[in-house]
């Protein structure tokens, strides 16, 4: 034993030490943490850029004022600052297209994930996710053009060229494709056991999608619905096009509202004067807007731990 | 007759190992030998559950299993066993039509569950699953809490009864009674193994069926883990029919009446087929086999 192991490593070098030193680890490992600390730095830089102008927003116009009145006219000449009618606008909106994309793409997932034959899901599945591949700025135009006139127009005479219900509508049509996939590939991820075992119980087919299998894909499900929500939240073209720019305070979804984000646009790229208290609302509104996301997400992380917690 | 002898074969009291099995094996043993199949056929098993003649299974083009005819008794613990891929779990999955869940599976000849035809076009499957339940070889509990999994089948099925009842009482034959009792709430995931088993039995037996199929149901469990199901199995014969489907001998001669073995013959075009080749009492086939290819496979020489 001893003979052989000096034979092997002559020179009385230990026999286990590294002979060729690796590079190409070196390399990678660096490029790995520049990419990680690209994303890192500029997150950081966008929430300094936004929180600098918000600040000097806030010595000037009181927290109260920003979130408990209910007028925004930043662009009169007496302005108001109450951020109020823009919540409302993104709230009613986006309720609007969640009432349409959670029913329709949790309809989907499970005719995809359960029902449908495998030919039919090949062809299905591409074709939904095309609606996904859309440009907002298509979905507004369709929203304006058609849904309000050939279809809103006939049943609500009294509607408005701009209003929240076609905005709504279209942009839940948008989020389908993200629910429907994101809560298919959930449910295609539940073990083909556990579908077995419930039909081995006697189980219909409806009584294993809905009872067995939604419920062990539900954690994959509720980040689905709310990756959707946060992009009706975050969606800025529909709403610029087919809902107007009108800060109503109003829950009716016949009339025209501006949301968080059609004013950062509309306001972004009107001739509002850098520096100047209009200039910096468009800062607050953003903060705003980055807060309540940053919330929602906060929400589906904890949910998602908690059915995983619960259920794996 | 047939009563007596499954009372001495199930008596708790009696010695359970492999050595011990001529004790126990004092049921009818004259089988007959089939000359057109060179299958051995037992004389009688009893009340006939399954009768199966000529079955073939087929995942579309392709024959999975050929020919097997033979009958299951009632209140019997039937083992399957062969080398993989000959077609056992095949075989079982088409007694409570799990195969149609297969897109491409069919099964052709009679099996017939007490004289009724299962694949006669006017029968539903659902109720052909309620009858005959299954328990697979990974423990499958749905993501919910204990007392729900017991309770799926018997919702499911709109059965009305005292669900709280039912529940202890499937827990309690599926011997895990006392060891979930103070946490029926808790999640089933949170159960070793082997209690997910016993659940899964438990989940079975709640929608009161008249057989269970098992699918190598030990084959992820450790030695003290498979000696409990393995003893359930005895509990649970005198009110059930089995089937079981296992890669380990000694279980099959511990726990089973009845023994089939099945093997895969290649056909002319070098199509592997599943066929049963033997099928007797469980201490005939292990002690004096009449083909010599069971008597390879269980002395270890095959598969
Ligand atoms: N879903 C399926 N589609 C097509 N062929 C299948 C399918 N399931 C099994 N087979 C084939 O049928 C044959 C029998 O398989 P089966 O699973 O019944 O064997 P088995 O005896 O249970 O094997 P094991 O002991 O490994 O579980 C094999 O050749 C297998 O490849
Ligand atoms: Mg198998």
């Amino acid at each position: 034993m001893t003979t052989a192991t000096a034979s092997s490593a002559p020179g009385g070098l230990n026999p286990l030490r590294q002979t060729k030193p690796r590079y190409g680890e070196a390399v990678i490992r660096g490029i790995l943490v520049l990419a990680a600390a690209v994303s890192l730095f500029t997150t950081f830089g966008i929430v300094i850029s936004v929180l600098i102008p918000s600040l000097e927003f806030f010595a000037e116009i009181s927290f109260t004022e920003f979130l408990f009145t209910t007028t925004w006219t930043p662009l009169f000449a007496n302005p108001q600052y109450g951020v109020l009618p823009l919540l409302m606008g993104t709230f009613v909106i986006t309720v609007i297209a969640v009432l349409v994309a959670i029913p329709l793409g949790l309809g989907s997932a499970i005719y995809l994930s359960e029902y449908a034959s495998p030919k039919a899901r090949k062809v299905l599945k591409p074709t939904l996710e095309v609606l996904a591949g859309i440009p907002t700025v298509v979905f507004g135009f369709f929203a304006l053009e058609f849904i309000t006139v050939y279809v809103l127009k006939p049943i609500f005479p009294d509607i408005q060229v701009f209003n929240a219900l076609s905005a709504g509508l279209v942009m839940g049509i948008m989020i389908i494709p993200t629910i429907a996939s994101l809560s298919e590939d959930a449910m295609a991820a539940v073990p083909s056991g556990l579908r077995d075992g419930a039909y081995a119980l006697g189980a219909t087919k409806r009584q294993t999608a809905l009872r067995v299998v939604v419920p062990a894909a539900l954690s994959g499900i509720v980040a689905a619905f709310v990756l959707g929500v946060s992009r009706a939240i975050g969606e800025t073209m529909i709403v610029t096009i087919a809902a107007g720019l009108q800060p109503n305070m109003t829950l009716n979804p016949l009339q025209g509202m501006q949301t968080m984000t059609s004013y950062i646009a509309a306001a972004g790229s009107g001739d509002v004067p850098t520096g100047s208290i209009e200039y910096k609302s468009i800062f607050a509104v953003g903060l705003l807007l980055f807060i309540i996301t940053f919330v929602m997400n906060m929400i589906s992380i904890r949910l998602v731990r908690k059915y995983r917690q619960a259920y794996q | 007759m047939m009563s007596g002898t499954m009372s001495e074969i199930h008596d708790p009291n009696a010695p359970q190992s492999t050595s011990d099995l001529a004790n126990t094996g004092r049921m009818d043993v004259s089988a007959v030998l089939d000359e057109g199949r060179g299958v051995v056929v037992p004389e009688s098993v009893g009340e006939v559950v399954f009768n199966l003649d000529d079955v073939h299974v087929f995942y579309g083009d392709f024959e999975a299993v050929r020919d097997v005819t033979m009958q299951i008794g009632r209140n019997e613990i039937t083992a399957f066993i062969g080398p993989s891929g000959c077609g056992k779990s095949t075989l079982l999955r088409s007694f409570n039509r799990m195969n149609d869940l297969i897109p491409g599976a069919r099964v052709e000849g009679l099996l017939a569950y007490h004289g009724f035809d299962i694949y006669a076009p006017d029968v539903d499957p659902i109720e052909v699953r309620r009858r005959i339940g299954m328990v697979f070889q990974k423990p499958n509990v749905f993501p919910k809490s204990i007392y729900e999994n017991v309770a799926y089948g018997p919702k499911v099925n709109g059965m009305k009864v005292n669900m709280d009842d039912l529940v202890e009482e499937c827990l309690t034959r599926a011997a895990l009674w006392d060891e979930v009792k103070d946490d029926l709430k808790k999640s089933a995931y949170a159960l070793s193994g082997g209690q997910q088993q016993r659940l899964v039995i438990a989940r079975c037996i709640a929608v009161k069926p008249e057989v269970i199929l098992m699918d190598e149901p030990c084959a992820s469990l450790d030695p003290i883990a498979t000696a409990k199901i393995e003893d359930l199995m005895k509990e649970l014969a005198a009110d059930y029919t089995i089937v079981i489907v296992t890669h380990n001998m000694q279980q099959a001669a511990r726990v089973s009446d009845r023994t089939a073995f099945f093997t895969a013959d290649v056909d002319a075009q070098g199509v592997r087929h599943g066929r049963l080749v033997e099928y007797g009492p469980t201490r005939s086939i292990f002690t004096a086999p009449n083909d010599p290819r069971t008597e390879d496979y269980i002395s270890g020489r095959f598969g």
